[in-house]
């Protein structure tokens, strides 16, 4: 032990270890001489004999060196500083293999960043993994049939002994803005309703101020909220004594009772693309009759499992469905753990992305191992000659390893400069509606990662080479990189057979990105049944106490002054957007059959006129609403051709009557198309859609704008237009509706792009790889092209071999790959949209691609070939 | 060259330094490497130089410690000195030799010319 710590004090201390031996031995050496001369010999004679006896200063030196210190390390680092040096020499490759490495470790690490934060890390909440979503399943309209009551709640909350607690938090937040007036410009806040057991369920503790307390959840009790960080700092400028003031929010005054902590954002963990403002108590007793209304978290006792919960909940939900008939009776409780709810949808598409980058890793290593090859080749002289000198074959190896090691170290850490960069972007990145991503950090974890990926990537591309340099026989090498002998048949087509993989490889990441892309763009394609180009969103208040006489007459009032702006086509108003928020209720079409406790459910939109055109839906039978459908006149209503098919199957729909809200039914007055609501993928689902005259019932007013104009252009106008009618109208918040369509495409879009940028990589990868063998292989045989040429052949004879040897590989490749991506693209299957994973087009254009890039990479040596003058290259060397 | 003959070397000389710092007080290189040479009959044949990795590694162990001083001509000189680490190895070392050297000595004193029975 002491030994070693020596060995290792004296390693870093050479310097003055030698000059000390230095001494030393000097001085033994004038000892010895002087013993000498007094034995009568001649100053010259004694030096000589003592120099004799001492046998040598430098062995003795290294000898000493050797006991003292550490020699393996010396060596290693004496291989370090030789491939230094060579690298330094050789900067063309050095530079185009650090590149490459980097390309490829970087797209890894940052890769792996993003699955850590979305896939692998537990949430960010205490004891994450007890954790569960309770999900009602009753039906499939949306965000209504996902949530509870809150009696259903509250009993589940009382009645089970799975979890520690259940919390709730109110799942149409978004539809209730926050109008935060008094403090400058007037803002809508999006505010979100919790339970009073929300936070300290999940454990977050506000970082200044305190919690919830129970008078809040009072009905008229006092008002608070508890402000998100980021509020906190943009709007309030971080100020600490922000608590305890109040502020006027919807007219109301409430009070500020605390800063939840950064790391705190619910959007990113439990509504991707959206963000919260403030935090509210929800009133339980003022949403009690509101039906379906909240979505549930658990947190599981310590022991129980979800298996065991879910079948307790198996249980309870019938039993309290019996026991009151009254609580919408057809609910069921579907329990996941809130990670799967989170993250679950996205672990097939971001798997696919992590194999895709770890194709390209591979073909980085290929292509690494292939330049390497090319390189040892042209140093295999000076390796047989060290081997003939009699270096160890494994001093050999283990200095090209060196080299492969020293150089993916280089790539990993310009990578990770790279994945640095690029994972603080995605996590700002507030276009990417992915859970999570805000997360991403090149943490720990990443960093191990990165240092594995980077060993293992160096042990694949340096190994193959270096067996295969110190492998050959002295003879043989030293035979082959004689003067004009081209390059030997095994090692050839060892390198051949590398470039085959890589086209391979390619292949397989062209096809999985070519059908990932056409799945999007028919994504793209699909009809969603209302055109969301140049069609603005914006919120608008209204007086919630005025009567329904008054409200017709603002809302129609507002329509007039906003459509009177220039540019302004057409607007209208509507209670939820498609693709954003929604919630349906049930209905009975008068005359069909349903059981007591039977109904038929559609999504509800609150609408007005001009909401159609504004909207850009089609009306495909009857007539639209007009401002003379009133609270006065019949109960109306739209259904769109889903609910119609449902309502009344094989029957003209208008003209007929549906159960909805009133007591007498609504007249059914016309037929819209079906509109995408919830997602593009899905086809559409029963809608209808109310006149905003005849109802209290609305969830938030949404103005609709169409607009030749871009936003800024009207953005001025609308706001007088507004402002006019209510001067607090907060007027900022300008949506264009693709934003919606940006948002509910957006993971789609992320993995196509990653995905896509990666097999244009692994294209312009092998094509490297293709063009450096066969130029490499040109350059070896310029003399055998020579003599071909003095003997008569023809430049294009010459161009046409290299070409033909060149599509020989690419051939090959490109076959090998067609069957493997047959195979691998089964898997991704269930991430396409309208094409089957063996999409005839999608092959075809890979092969072109792939055939016609080959072609270029083989081309351009091709032409050097049939350059070549035979004097010069009979004469050359 | 190889490894275990080193070995064997080395060993050796390190339990002749040993006991050369005991059996005479603090000596420089050369005093230790010329005594060792005088008491072995000039049969050691020693490379003088050799002996500086010796004593680097018995320093290293905290066998022996080292001191520049004055020698007998006036030259500055490094001198060593046996520790009480070393006094201690030294003994476990000579009994191991000393077993060795009884063993070895028995072994070879078997009588007979070497004919199979």
């Amino acid at each position: 032990m002491t030994r070693l710590f020596a060995r290792i004090k004296s390693f870093f201390h050479k310097r003055e270890m030698d000059a000390d031996l230095d001494r030393e031995l000097a001085a033994h050496l004038e000892l010895a001489m002087q013993e000498n001369i007094r034995r009568g010999l001649s100053p010259e004679e004694a030096r000589r004999k003592a120099l004799v006896r001492f046998g040598g200063v430098e062995p003795a030196k290294e000898f000493h060196r050797e006991a003292r210190g550490l020699p393996e390390l010396d060596s290693v680092l004496q291989d370090i500083r030789y491939t230094l040096r060579t690298l330094r020499r050789d900067a063309g490759f050095t530079t185009i293999a650090l590149l490459i490495l980097a390309l490829g470790i970087g797209a890894n690490t940052a890769v792996f960043s993003v699955v850590n934060a979305v896939l692998l890390r537990p949430l960010p909440f205490r004891n994450a993994s007890q954790l569960v979503w309770v999900e009602d399943t009753e039906g499939q309209t949306g965000l209504s049939s996902q949530t509870f009551p809150v009696a259903v709640f509250e009993a589940m909350r009382s009645r089970n002994r799975s979890f520690q607690d259940i919390t709730a938090y109110d799942a149409f937040f978004g539809q209730v803005g926050y109008k935060l007036t008094g403090r400058g410009e007037p803002e809508r806040l999006a505010g979100l309703p919790v339970a009073q057991n929300f936070f300290p369920m999940l454990g977050i503790q506000p970082v200044l101020g305190r919690q919830f307390v129970k008078e809040e959840f009072q009905k008229n009790g006092r008002k608070a909220a508890l402000l998100s960080h980021a509020l906190w700092d943009q709007r309030f400028g971080a100020d600490p004594r922000i608590v305890g003031q109040s502020l006027t929010l919807n007219n109301e005054a409430v009070t500020v009772v605390g800063v939840l902590p950064a790391t705190f954002d619910f959007g990113s963990v439990f509504s991707p693309g959206t963000k919260v403002d403030i935090y509210l108590p929800v009133i339980m007793d003022n949403i009690r009759n509101n039906g379906n209304e909240l979505s549930l978290i658990g947190r599981l006792k310590p022991g129980v499992s979800l298996e065991a919960a879910r079948r307790e909940f198996a249980a309870l939900a019938p039993a309290l469905r019996r026991e009151h008939p009254e609580w919408y009776s057809t609910y069921t409780a579907k329990l996941s753990s809130l990670k799967d709810y989170v993250s679950g949808k996205l672990r097939r598409s971001l798997t696919v992305v992590w194999c895709a980058v770890g194709l390209i890793l591979l073909i980085v290593c290929v292509n690494l191992a292939n330049l390497l090859l090319a390189r040892a080749a042209t140093r295999s002289k000076e390796l047989a000659i060290r081997k003939a000198l009699g270096a160890a074959r494994f001093r050999i190896v283990r200095q090209l390893l060196t080299e492969s090691l020293i150089l993916a170290c280089g790539g990993a850490t310009l990578g990770l400069a790279c994945a640095f960069a690029l994972t603080r972007y995605l996590a700002k990145s507030r276009t990417i509606a992915l859970p999570l991503l805000q997360n991403a950090r090149v943490d720990g974890t990443a960093l191990g990662y990165t240092v594995l990926v980077a060993v293992g990537a160096a042990l694949l591309f340096g190994l193959a080479p270096s067996l295969n340099v110190a492998g050959g026989r002295i003879q043989d090498s030293l035979k082959e990189s004689a003067r004009g002998a081209s390059e030997g048949k095994g090692r050839g087509l060892f390198r051949a057979s590398l470039v085959v993989s890589e086209v391979a490889l390619a292949c397989v990441l062209l096809a999985g990105a070519g059908l990932l892309l056409r799945s999007f763009l028919r994504l793209l394609d699909v009809d969603l049944g209302f055109q969301p180009s140049r069609a603005i969103a914006l919120r608008i208040d209204y007086d919630q106490t005025a009567s329904q006489a008054k409200r017709n007459a603002y809302f129609q009032e507002v329509l007039r002054r906003v459509e009177a702006v220039p540019g302004i086509e057409r607007a209208g108003i509507t209670d939820s957007l498609p693709l954003g928020e929604n919630r349906s209720w049930g209905f009975r079409a008068k005359g069909k059959f349903y059981k007591p406790t039977d109904y038929d459910e559609a999504f509800i939109s609150i609408v007005s006129p001009g909401y159609l055109e504004s909207m850009g839906m089609r009306l495909r039978a009857g007539r639209r609403l007009t401002w003379h459908d009133t609270d006065t006149s019949e109960a109306v209503i739209l259904m769109n051709e889903a609910a119609a098919r449902v309502g009344w199957p094989g029957q003209d729909a208008v003209g007929k009557i549906a159960l909805v809200d009133t007591k007498n039914g609504r007249r059914v007055v016309g037929i819209v198309g079906n509109v995408r609501e919830t997602s593009l993928e899905e086809q559409a689902k029963p809608a209808m859609f109310i006149p905003i005259a005849q109802t209290s019932d609305i969830a938030g007013t949404e103005l609709i704008l169409r607009t030749e104009l871009p936003t800024e252009a009207i953005a001025s106008g609308v706001r007088t237009a507004l402002r006019s009618l209510n001067p607090s109208q907060p007027v900022q918040d300008f949506r264009p509706l693709e934003q919606f369509v940006d948002r509910a495409v957006s993971p789609r879009r992320f993995t196509v792009l990653l995905v896509a940028a990666f097999a244009i990589i692994g294209l312009l990868l092998a094509s490297l790889g293709i063009y450096g063998v066969i130029s490499y292989s040109v350059s070896r045989q310029t003399q055998e092209i020579g003599i071909r040429m003095a003997l008569g052949a023809s430049a294009g004879e010459l161009q046409l071999a290299v070409i033909g040897k060149t599509l020989r590989m690419a051939l090959t490749g490109i076959g090998i790959g067609a069957l493997a991506s047959f195979a691998v693209t089964r898997l991704i299957a269930s991430l396409l949209f309208g094409i089957s994973p063996t999409d005839p087009e999608t092959f075809f254009c890979m092969v072109v691609v792939l055939g016609l890039v080959s072609l270029a990479a083989g081309y351009l040596p091709a032409r050097r070939a049939s350059r070549v003058d035979p004097m010069t290259a009979l004469r050359s060397e | 060259m190889p490894d275990s003959k080193l070995d064997l070397l080395q060993g050796t000389l390190d339990v002749m330094v040993l006991q050369t710092l005991r059996a005479i007080g603090p000596l420089h290189g050369y005093g230790i490497a010329r005594r060792i040479e005088q008491i072995s009959g000039d049969q050691v044949l020693l490379n003088q130089g050799t002996i500086y990795a010796s004593l680097v590694r018995l320093q290293q162990r905290g066998w022996i410690a080292a001191e520049w001083g004055i020698s007998e001509n006036n030259r500055k000189a490094k001198f060593y000195s046996i520790t009480r680490k070393g006094r201690k190895q030294l003994a476990a070392d000579t009994a191991h030799w000393e077993r060795v050297a009884d063993v070895m000595g028995r072994v070879l004193a078997l009588p007979g010319d070497g004919v199979k029975q």
